[in-house]
């Protein structure tokens, strides 16, 4: 099937490859890594792991306040960070650009300011079907907390969100805010943003967008996609774990109460009461993660460099070989639509995801196993566990028919009787 | 590892020792690893003097959980309930008998789980789990 299928821009990102340390890796008697559970997490380039070492080595001190040499340039760094992921975004001001720890902090972060200012009995929040728990459950205790309701938009029959169903819940005129994943990290599924977006405002809500499998991929234009809040992570991104981006739309953030009070989000402190400090800075307590913005600044730079376009189509063409490889095992089921994004996630008859797993795992193959943080989707789906395969731009098609080629002899490998 | 986890495990998993459950029974717990849908329920049946003489369960899973459950069936049978409830994390380990990943160890130790849980509770479970 090798000599069959072209990639586009195979040839440059097979020189990428020697940028990620990790990927030379061999495991369990010299069978060489072929890491594909990029969408738990990527691996990173030299340049965003030197950035941080050299952060840590030459320029480390705390920022903002300072005013000696090192203070200097570390708030420079950081902040630079910051103006290098707003125009990664498109946002219009870096100061719709909030550092979080990740996709989860962004969404508890709206959902405990904007959500609780604004959000009551009688209001509806429009979830979905395939939402990670990380778009759930601070909406579900929220709810709670406040007496409104979440509505969880379904899905088709080939795994794409129900737009019949979405105009439904919206003309009813409650809904004070949707919030969907642009990429289904179980599914693939690619959801029309900019369309829901749209729909949304006309009938007064708020348009939310996790955005943790789609930033990575593809071009995000936050102001093209309209959408009044947006969140991901760096560490899906070749960027360090334990930082994210939060955008949302000044106006919005104006309003928004802060969220965890400390220093460097006040602008005055007195025995009475405190004041705040403008955006940002808000939404930004305490000492920041600053060698991760540093080495998410990096992160940026390297896939600007590449190309988020490019990336997105050398991704996509690996991802179709992928799909078809897997669709032509007779003895696996795949879920989610043919047209997708860099990821799929199967089922083998008769054998356990774990069982899949871990049989991959003796042949040097990462793959993920389980729920991956979407239990709703997998009991709409009625079944336990899936075995997810999830790519980025250092994958080449040689790993991904070693995978195939492992996967066609599974059931050979385990004999005629089932678990 | 290949060789031994195809033969050993594989077997206890595929051809279930003390396969389905009694009833009447002295016994009678059940639980669920939700990241992965792994389930044991387990039953067992026990002498006057505090002797184990028959275990029965029933389950679905991966290959670790069901293969532990199945070879925990046979220990049980002719051990006192007290000592049966005092099994420690090392000992399932040691059974099992080949090197786990942490996030395996936890499918082997669901039938475990389904004895302390129902035995001693959930907080003796948690000091087991830790190794404690």
């Amino acid at each position: 099937m090798n000599a069959r299928f072209a990639l586009r821009h195979q040839a440059t990102f097979e020189s990428k490859r020697a940028d990620f340390p990790i990927l030379s890796q061999k495991h369990h008697d010299d069978i060489p890594l072929i890491y594909l559970d990029n969408g738990a997490s990527s691996q990173k380039p030299n340049c965003v792991i030197d950035a941080m070492t050299s952060y840590y080595h030459e320029h480390h001190a705390n920022v903002h306040r300072g005013i000696h040499k090192l203070s200097d340039s570390a708030t420079t760094l950081y902040e630079g960070a910051r103006d290098k992921v707003r125009r990664f975004i498109n946002a219009a001001s870096r100061r719709e650009v909030i550092f979080t720890r990740g996709t989860t902090e962004g969404i508890n972060l709206v959902a405990n300011t904007w959500g609780r200012t604004n959000l009551g009995p009688g209001d509806v929040v429009v979830l979905s079907l395939m939402e990670h728990h990380a778009n759930i459950v601070p909406w579900q205790i929220l709810a709670q907390q406040c007496g409104f309701t979440v509505e969880y938009l379904s899905l088709t029959p080939d795994g794409t969100l129900d737009m019949n169903r979405y105009e439904q819940l919206l003309t009813r005129g409650n809904v004070r805010l949707v919030a969907v994943m642009h990429v289904s990290n179980v599914l693939g599924t690619v959801n029309p943003i900019q369309h829901m977006a749209s729909l949304a405002h006309a009938h007064g809500a708020l348009m939310m967008v996790d955005a943790a499998q789609s930033v990575p991929h593809q071009p995000v234009d936050v102001q093209a996609l309209d959408c009044d809040f947006l969140v991901f992570s760096s560490h899906k991104m070749a960027g360090p774990t334990g930082i994210g981006v939060l955008y949302g739309k000044r106006d919005l953030l104006e309003a928004m109460p802060p969220w965890i009070g400390g220093g460097d989000m006040i602008a005055t402190v007195t025995l009475a009461g405190s004041t705040w400090n403008d955006l940002p800075y808000k939404f930004e307590a305490g000492t920041p993660s600053i060698a991760e913005a540093v080495g998410l600044g990096a992160a940026v730079d390297y896939l600007t460099q590449l190309g988020m376009g490019v990336i997105h189509d050398y991704v996509h063409d690996l991802t179709t070989y992928l799909y078809e490889g897997l669709r032509s095992i007779s003895h696996l089921s795949i879920i989610g639509p043919a047209e997708r994004s860099s990821l799929v996630s199967f089922i083998v008859d008769g054998i356990h995801a774990h069982d899949v797993a871990q049989y991959l795992d003796q042949r040097g193959i990462a793959v993920r196993a389980g729920h991956h943080c979407a239990m709703p989707l997998h009991t709409h789906y009625d079944v336990a566990a899936t075995t997810r395969a999830s790519c980025y731009f250092y994958n080449t098609l040689d790993e991904i028919s070693a995978l195939l080629s492992a996967l066609e002899q599974l059931p050979a490998y385990l004999g005629p009787k089932r678990i | 590892m290949d060789d031994m986890y195809r033969e050993i495990i594989l077997d206890y998993a595929q051809n279930k020792r003390n396969w389905g459950l009694l009833n009447p029974n002295d016994f009678d717990h059940e639980e669920l690893n939700p990241l992965c849908g792994d389930q044991v329920r387990l039953t067992l049946r026990y002498d006057a003097s505090g002797i184990i003489r028959e275990v029965g369960w029933e389950g679905k899973g991966c290959a670790i959980s069901q293969a532990a459950t199945s070879m925990l069936s046979e220990r049980l049978i002719g051990m006192p309930y007290d000592e049966a409830t005092c099994i420690d994390k090392q000992q399932i380990l040691d059974m099992i008998g080949i090197p786990l990943t942490i996030n395996r160890v936890k499918c082997a130790l669901l039938p475990l789980k389904v004895l302390v849980v129902g035995s001693l509770g959930k907080r003796r479970w948690e000091a087991v789990e830790d190794g404690e």
